[in-house]
């Protein structure tokens, strides 16, 4: 592969260096607050929604997003956007109203805490595992992106450049622990926002405003206009009717994929566990809401600037749709993933670059930091604590959360190479553990609404649901039936889900239920509406209730689909 | 707002707050200084004539004194911790991020 290098001055590493110190800074100021385990793996549970609702936002702004994002952007166009206004949005909305009530009310400390709770310790153990081994995979992932960046930029040996990585995110965590990652992800939000907006308006520019990106992209001479309105998004979802299209997309991205990414994954969940009041965790999805779903003017724009802008993935992309993506990168030495850098390097001035890398560092390490903050959770309370070392004293499983975050930063170092040299191996992999979230979804939806469900029902469903989605891509990758795009995922999901409720009602009916009196908290019949309250403190202000806020950004998330459709 | 009653006090340097204005802060003055002196032609045809330093530097000079007014205006409280327990025999919010927004 060609290097892509980036041509960074003085003042540019002077604006990376500050950045570094500023990150450092934040575990240094954390560490003061951390004397429990609860603090350094929950924040204490004090932080004000705004600060949550930027980390939730941030935790998932990692380099798969980023770089993935403006990828899809460069290769789809606007389609990309469902990601966001189908997939995310309605999904943390949905999150914010229903399901949190359930997880900061129950005063769980993690997602597979809340699943031993309602369904045992059978359920519990397939959630645990996977999601701690699915955590230190994506960390990996992460790490290797980061490595490369510095790779490209300093000409580092790529694991020199993964051990320096690993060390800064691994002093931050282990010394301010949640705290420390949150606060950064909140940093690291505007200094990518500082980063991407001027590259987008600076890109605009350079193409002619938006009529001329409009005129650009439309007589490409590929997939031409097609990229223009969202909707319905043929190419993105491989489906070549439109109206299956529109139903894969909405079922398969926006129901399933997403409300089972964004209800249960522990990583986004977290930082709304973090916050210090049920008002406020409710609010954290919720208030993350209205940046998520302006993101993709930031990201998704960009990829489709660069596509048409820069001369190197233009060319790809031609190669690309008439041959294939193989031939296109060996005589070009680019691919969709480098759009943005190849933009960055294309039309913004030393400085301004200095910031955009930082962005973009940042955004990696604190994916990374996000991954492992949620491992060091899962791994202290529900394996170690749960299953190997039971009734030690709080001091204790403090220690275990800091050496589980030196091991978790160590084996992310091997991912990383791994992911280094086997790039296909790491995406099946990754869209493996996809897999685990649609079938988590539908047994936690069933689960928190229907308390006749059995704690057997709870399992069968994990790992039936699980496995059909497994037979679901296994077959469409050898071959059986043939869905380009992203219809194979929207598909393998939707079975697992409907796999998942079908097997989960059918063993219900043959097994015995918890007890009622077990249920409070954990199922919306057994739990009184005041449990869902703060009591203590007075009624908010109708701009700080959860469900008119939320109902706000749906009507904002309506008139987006409807404006770019 | 200014006056912290008995069980609080003010939270000192570590309000994230603090943390984002000055890093924007200090990286919008250096952006806009090299905006200003060094805006060459060369640079002027990679953005298609803006001078893009000195604008995103007056951008983040501008957003990180909001931030900074913000975090003067509305300071963080921390609960005292000994305090506290004994008022309501809750320390949680004890340690450094207890706040007054709400």
């Amino acid at each position: 592969m060609e290097d892509i290098r980036l041509d960074a001055q003085w003042i540019d590493y002077l604006l990376i260096a500050i950045y570094f110190v500023f990150v450092l800074g934040i575990g240094w100021f954390a560490k003061r607050g951390v004397s429990s385990s609860i603090e350094f793996l929950l924040s204490g549970r004090s932080l004000p929604a705004w600060v949550t609702a930027l980390a939730f936002v941030s935790a998932n702004l990692g380099a798969v997003e980023i770089m993935g994002m403006s990828a899809t952007g460069a290769q789809y166009g606007m389609p990309t956007m469902h990601y966001f206004w189908i997939g995310a949005v309605p999904a943390m909305l949905f999150l914010g109203v229903v399901m949190m009530p359930f997880y900061y009310g129950s005063k769980v400390r993690s997602v597979p805490e809340f699943m031993r709770r309602r369904f045992g310790t059978g359920a519990h153990l397939v959630n645990a595992l996977s999601f701690a081994v699915a955590q230190i995979l994506i960390a990996g992932v992460n790490l290797f992106l980061l490595g490369t960046i510095v790779n490209r930029l300093l000409g580092w040996p790529l694991w020199i450049a993964l051990v320096v990585a690993a060390a800064i995110v691994l002093s931050y965590i282990t010394l301010g622990g949640l705290t420390a990652a949150i606060y950064n992800e909140v940093l690291q939000f505007f200094v990518i926002v500082a980063a991407l907006l001027p590259l987008t308006i600076i890109g605009l520019n350079r193409v002619g405003g938006w009529d001329g990106l409009v005129k650009k992209v439309s007589n490409d001479g590929m997939l031409g206009a097609e990229q223009l309105s969202s909707w319905p998004g043929e190419q993105l979802s491989g489906f070549a009717n439109p109206v299956l299209s529109v139903v894969g997309i909405v079922f398969g991205l926006g129901f399933v994929l997403s409300f089972g990414y964004w209800t249960t994954n522990f990583v986004e969940v977290q930082r709304a566990m973090a916050s210090k009041s049920i008002n406020a965790a409710r609010l954290t999805p919720i208030l993350g809401a209205f940046p998520k779903m302006l993101i993709p003017f930031i990201v998704i724009i960009p990829g489709m600037i660069a596509a048409v802008l820069v001369t190197q993935l233009t060319k790809f992309k031609q190669i690309a749709s008439s041959v294939d993506e193989a031939a296109a990168q060996a005589q070009t030495g680019v691919t969709y993933n480098d759009a943005l850098l190849l933009l960055m390097r294309e039309v913004l001035p030393n400085g301004l670059l200095g910031v955009a890398i930082a962005g973009l560092l940042a955004a990696f390490m604190a994916g990374m930091a996000a991954n492992i903050s949620a491992f060091n959770t899962v791994f202290s309370y529900d394996l170690w604590q749960q299953y190997v070392v039971k009734d030690r004293d709080d001091a204790y499983y403090l220690k275990v959360g800091r050496y589980a975050t030196i091991g978790a930063c160590i084996v992310a170092i091997f991912t990383a190479l791994i992911a280094g040299n086997f790039a296909n191996l790491m995406d099946y992999l990754q869209t493996l553990f996809g897999f685990f979230n649609a079938p988590l979804f539908a047994t936690f939806i069933l689960g928190m609404f229907w308390k006749r469900m059995s704690p057997t029902a709870g399992w069968v469903g994990l790992v039936g649901g699980t496995l059909s989605a497994v037979a679901v891509f296994v077959l469409s990758e050898t071959g059986v039936f043939d869905l380009p795009g992203q219809g194979a995922a929207f598909l393998a999901a939707s079975t697992a889900f409907v796999v998942d409720i079908v097997l989960s009602v059918i063993v219900t009916f043959r097994t015995t239920p918890k007890p009622a009196h077990e249920l409070r908290g954990l199922v919306y019949s057994e739990t009184p509406k005041t449990d869902f309250e703060d009591l203590n403190e007075p009624k908010p202000p109708i701009w700080k209730r959860p469900v008119p806020v939320a109902g706000v950004a749906l009507i904002l998330v309506i008139i987006l689909n409807v404006a770019f459709g | 707002m200014s006056k912290a009653n008995e069980l609080t006090k003010t939270a000192g340097a570590f309000d994230i707050r603090n943390f984002i204005g000055v890093l924007l802060g200090i990286f919008g003055v250096i952006l806009a200084i090299a905006g200003i002196v060094g805006y060459t032609p060369d640079e002027a045809e990679r953005t298609g004539g803006i001078d893009a330093n000195l604008w995103t530097g007056i951008g983040l000079i501008v957003t990180a004194v909001v931030f900074l007014v913000w975090a003067r205006l509305r300071p963080l409280r921390i609960i005292d911790a000994g305090a506290t327990e004994t008022a309501n025999g809750n320390g949680d919010a004890a340690n450094g991020n207890g706040d007054t927004l709400a």
